[in-house]
């Protein structure tokens, strides 16, 4: 009896020195730009990724709490899962928000269908901090529509205890039957069929219908070697062992490892996604003003610091790239130098005869 | 009868203009949006289409059916000891059957995952004393077990409710007359439940076949039941939303004829019995 | 048989609670799995007294229900006297059938054709947001009235109509008739659908899915939980719910059994 007692108290006691890996502390807050309680009693609609801002957990910044306090602003958070069901919300009409934060190839589409608002980055003081090379990108050339809030690529994420060592750096490990009922895929199709395009040496982007039925074939072809597919629930399934090899975005591995240290990490030779997850303003907005407020506290050095030591993400912010405190400070996994940068493609908005096309190919492969 | 009866019908009409709106007219759109496509000119290519998803109308068929007998298995011999035990018992065995109704459904749900894991408690308990482990969760029989467990209630609340009410005359009856147990419960119990039994497959039927997380959460989001293709179609927004009410309006078309079949078994003028 | 009988019932229960008993264990998790269990802490019921969402959530759940209970209620009632006195067999049968439209109905076809007219109609009439609060009122209210409806009618039909004629022919108003005559009578009824309204609408998930908008009951912010990595504050919080629920319970049945009792006792004295 005395044994197991033990047992749980060194558990415990190792479960919480992990936690303490990674997380911003400071004492007071330093501000770079103003804000007032102008528009205090008002309220803000933000729509976020799950797991995508930090949020008081484990003794870390509650950023929504902390505006909240300054601008005397009421934050409404809430989350989604996948661009497409962020973009079903909003075109439905039944919801409004005033802050969205979608990626790169859905920024395109919206703006395409001018659901968004241009933002005022004069009004951003904090906006000369965004590195310039995450300026001028393909879905938003001017710069009018979006503020970069994250950066990553997708890699795979493996139990080295499970797969008893190194594994193929290459997405056919998903396929591969040594993993079989213990390898996990993404349950969005856009990242779902990029594992796939990418074995086939396909552009992600094509055009051709053709390209997408091969993709659809080979995910059909690999369904039964999958235990299931996921979005954020890879994190209970790999953080306990459940599953052994899935592929994900690099940033919540790096959360991911700080509760189990046996998993490591690769970007896939084929090559892999690159993203940009940034902060846009809907048309139908009703708190504009607060909006470009809460935009600008985003950008700061500490919050931004704190979100990205919580997200795990890579930051397009300059106060984070370089700031020696920083604990994912020149990271490899995050910030691989030119000679370890995977291959990478962007996706970028596809005809809507084709995105049809995929998203029901993508239905035939949940259904097959 | 046909006496005068107290009130007036006008009392009602508040209701009936509610029932019109927020009943009628919202199943109305449904069939509009299901009979056009995404520029609201008339098609059947929504409806004629449905043909792909017709692995998801099957398995959910299957699911719920087998749910559904499962149930009714389980529920039946419970139902039927709870009327031999003594008042004040039968009153708190009805609680402890409802009480995890009142409970989140989703968090019930999840807990199975806590027990089913690969790295769950049965498959721990297992791998302690020597044994392999088992492949428990993310497999048909989950989503099924899943399914069994989240609506067992409406199987025994109802049988129970008709068979503690069955005249205690008529079974000493049965016994007078010499029937043993089996033909007792033949002959006289089980033509007598069945109200509660109908109603009971009714109510279980109806949310498996149309579920739409279990089969997420339990089955490691492989197969998509008609409710998960209705879920994930409405999720790909407003340009989907003529294929979604298709299939919903296929489920609901499914789900009425199963109810008029099942009522053809009951001779209630009101449908089904209540808890 | 006995013995076996009650193994039986017992084998249920276990069923019936296994998970229950697994999400009470898992609250007192130490460490922030639900999967895993680290050590002993009551930390996770700490921390829900400033989780706001969680809160916030419980809030509306409760306004929801107790709102749409007591709406339905009382629209459910006054539709069963009026439906009662509908003597037209066909339009009866009509008003009957739609009743049951949305009790027999499978939920995620409710929900999306009540959001499909909430929709439609608030682009036409150029709303910014046509799903919130008054819409998940509304949906929740729907699907409540049959409830309320079909247990109260039984109880009008055990009344008798000659007591209303009585009252009226003493020179009651209809309306003094009804509250001095019928409404007693059908008490039991009103409370049972009002009971069942509100359970109904505590425990939905489906309906307000695709009805609620920014309006996030708790089933819907648990829903989304699940979605990312479930912490033991879920449990906790379903612990208090599931242990407040098994006391009143407890404690209703115990006053039940003991008035009725009193009551055979006084009948046998």
């Amino acid at each position: 009896m005395k044994k197991y007692l033990a047992l749980i108290l060194a558990l415990t006691l190792t479960i919480s020195a992990l936690l303490t890996g990674c997380g911003y502390q400071y004492k007071e807050l330093n501000l770079r730009g103003t804000y007032d309680k102008s528009l205090k009693g008002t309220s803000l609609t933000v729509y976020n990724w799950g797991e995508y801002i930090s949020d008081g957990a484990d003794d870390s910044v509650d950023v929504n709490k902390e505006f909240e306090k300054l601008t005397g602003i009421k934050v409404k958070y809430l989350t989604f899962t996948s661009n497409e069901t962020m973009y079903s919300q909003i075109m439905s009409g039944g919801i409004s928000y005033d802050i969205i934060i979608p990626s790169d190839y859905m920024i395109e589409r919206l703006i395409n269908e001018n659901m968004l608002q241009k933002i005022d980055t004069s009004k951003l003081s904090n906006y000369d901090l965004i590195d310039d090379s995450y300026k001028n990108l393909f879905f938003d050339e001017n710069n009018e529509y979006s503020v970069p809030y994250n950066v990553g690529m997708v890699g795979i994420i493996y139990n080295q205890k499970l797969t008893g060592g190194d594994i193929d750096h290459s997405w056919k490990v998903l396929w591969d039957e040594k993993y079989k009922d213990m390898a996990l895929n993404f349950d969005n199709s856009r990242d779902a069929f990029m594992t796939a395009q990418m074995i086939l040496g396909q552009d992600v982007n094509t055009l051709n219908k053709a390209d997408w039925d091969a993709a659809a074939d080979l995910l059909k072809k690999g369904k039964a070697n999958l235990q299931s597919y996921v979005m954020d629930e890879i994190y209970a399934k790999m953080e306990t062992g459940e599953a052994s090899v899935a592929p994900y975005y690099a940033g919540d591995y790096l959360t991911m490892l700080e509760s189990n240290e046996d998993l490591r990490f690769f970007y896939p030779d084929e090559g892999t996604n690159i993203f940009v997850d940034s902060v846009c303003i809907p048309k139908n907005a009703k708190n504009y003003e607060a909006a470009l407020m809460y935009i600008n506290f985003l950008l700061e050095p500490d919050i931004s610091t704190a979100n990205a030591e919580y997200i795990g993400y890579a930051s397009p912010n300059t106060a984070v790239i370089n700031n020696e405190d920083y604990c994912y400070y020149k990271n490899e996994i995050l910030y691989p130098d030119e000679a370890d940068m995977p291959k990478v493609q962007y996706y970028h908005d596809i005809d809507s005869d084709v995105r049809t096309y995929y998203e029901t190919l993508w239905s035939e492969v949940k259904l097959y | 009868m046909n006496k005068k009866t107290f009130g007036n019908k006008l009392v009602a009409s508040p209701y009936i203009v509610w029932s019109a709106i927020f009943i009628v007219v919202p199943l109305i759109i449904m069939v509009y949006f299901a009979l056009t496509d995404e520029s609201g000119a008339f098609t059947l290519a929504n409806l004629s289409g449905l043909g792909l998803y017709k692995k998801a109308f099957g398995i959910s068929i299957l699911y719920a059916v087998a749910a559904t007998l499962i149930t009714l298995i389980l529920a039946y011999p419970m139902a039927y000891f709870m009327t031999k035990l003594n008042v004040s018992s039968q009153r708190m065995l009805f609680m402890i059957v409802m009480i995890p109704m009142w409970m989140n459904f989703l968090i019930r749900t999840y807990s199975w995952i806590t027990i089913l894991a690969n790295t769950g408690l049965i498959n721990t308990f297992l791998t302690n004393i020597g044994l392999k482990p088992l492949k428990l969760i993310n497999t048909p029989g989950a989503v099924i077990l899943g399914m069994v467990y989240d609506f067992i209630p409406y199987m025994i609340l109802p049988i129970y409710s008709v068979m503690s009410k069955l005249d205690k005359s008529l079974l000493e009856a049965a016994e007078d007359l010499g029937s043993n147990s089996f033909t007792k419960f033949k002959k006289v119990i089980f033509p007598l439940s069945r109200p509660g039994v109908i109603s009971g497959i009714t109510m279980v039927f109806v949310p498996s076949v149309s579920t739409f997380y279990i089969s997420q959460k339990l089955g490691g989001n492989k197969t998509m039941l008609i409710g998960d293709t209705i879920e994930y179609f409405f999720n790909l927004g407003p340009s989907y939303y003529n294929i979604a009410s298709a299939i919903s309006l296929v489920l609901m078309v499914m789900i009425l004829i199963c109810l008029f079949v099942m009522n053809r078994f009951t001779d209630d003028e009101d449908g089904g019995v209540l808890m | 048989m006995k013995i076996l009988s009650k193994l039986y019932i017992a084998l249920i229960i276990l069923f019936l609670y296994a998970p229950v008993a697994v999400m009470i264990v898992f609250s007192f998790n130490s460490s922030s799995s639900v999967w895993v269990m680290g050590g002993f802490s009551t930390r996770w019921y700490e921390g829900l007294a400033n989780d706001t969402t969680m809160l916030t959530a419980l809030e509306h759940t409760l306004i929801v229900a107790v709102l749409s209970a007591v709406i339905s209620t009382v629209l459910g009632t006054a539709a069963a006297v009026g439906v009662t006195a509908i003597r037209n067999r066909i339009s009866k049968k009509v008003v009957m059938s739609v009743t049951q439209i949305p009790m027999m109905n499978a939920d995620i076809v409710t929900g999306i054709s009540l959001m499909l007219l909430f929709i439609f109609f608030g682009k036409l009439i150029g709303l910014n947001e046509s799903l919130g609060f008054v819409t998940v009122l509304i949906a929740h209210i729907t699907f409540n009235l049959p409830y309320v409806i079909l247990s109260v009618i039984p109880k009008l039909r055990q009344t008798d109509s000659h007591l209303a004629e009585a009252a009226l022919d003493l020179g009651c108003t209809p309306l003094k008739a009804f509250f001095k005559v019928i409404l007693p009578s059908i008490s039991t009824g009103i409370v049972t659908g009002f009971i069942m309204a509100f359970t109904l609408s505590l425990d939905d998930f489906v309906i307000s899915y695709f009805t609620c908008g920014h309006y996030q009951t708790l089933p819907i912010v648990i829903y989304n939980m699940t979605k990312k990595s479930v912490t033991p504050d879920t449990y906790a919080l379903s612990t208090l719910i599931f242990i407040t629920v098994f006391v009143l319970m407890v404690l209703y049945n115990v006053l039940q059994t003991k008035s009725e009792k009193k009551r055979t006792e006084t009948v046998r004295v």
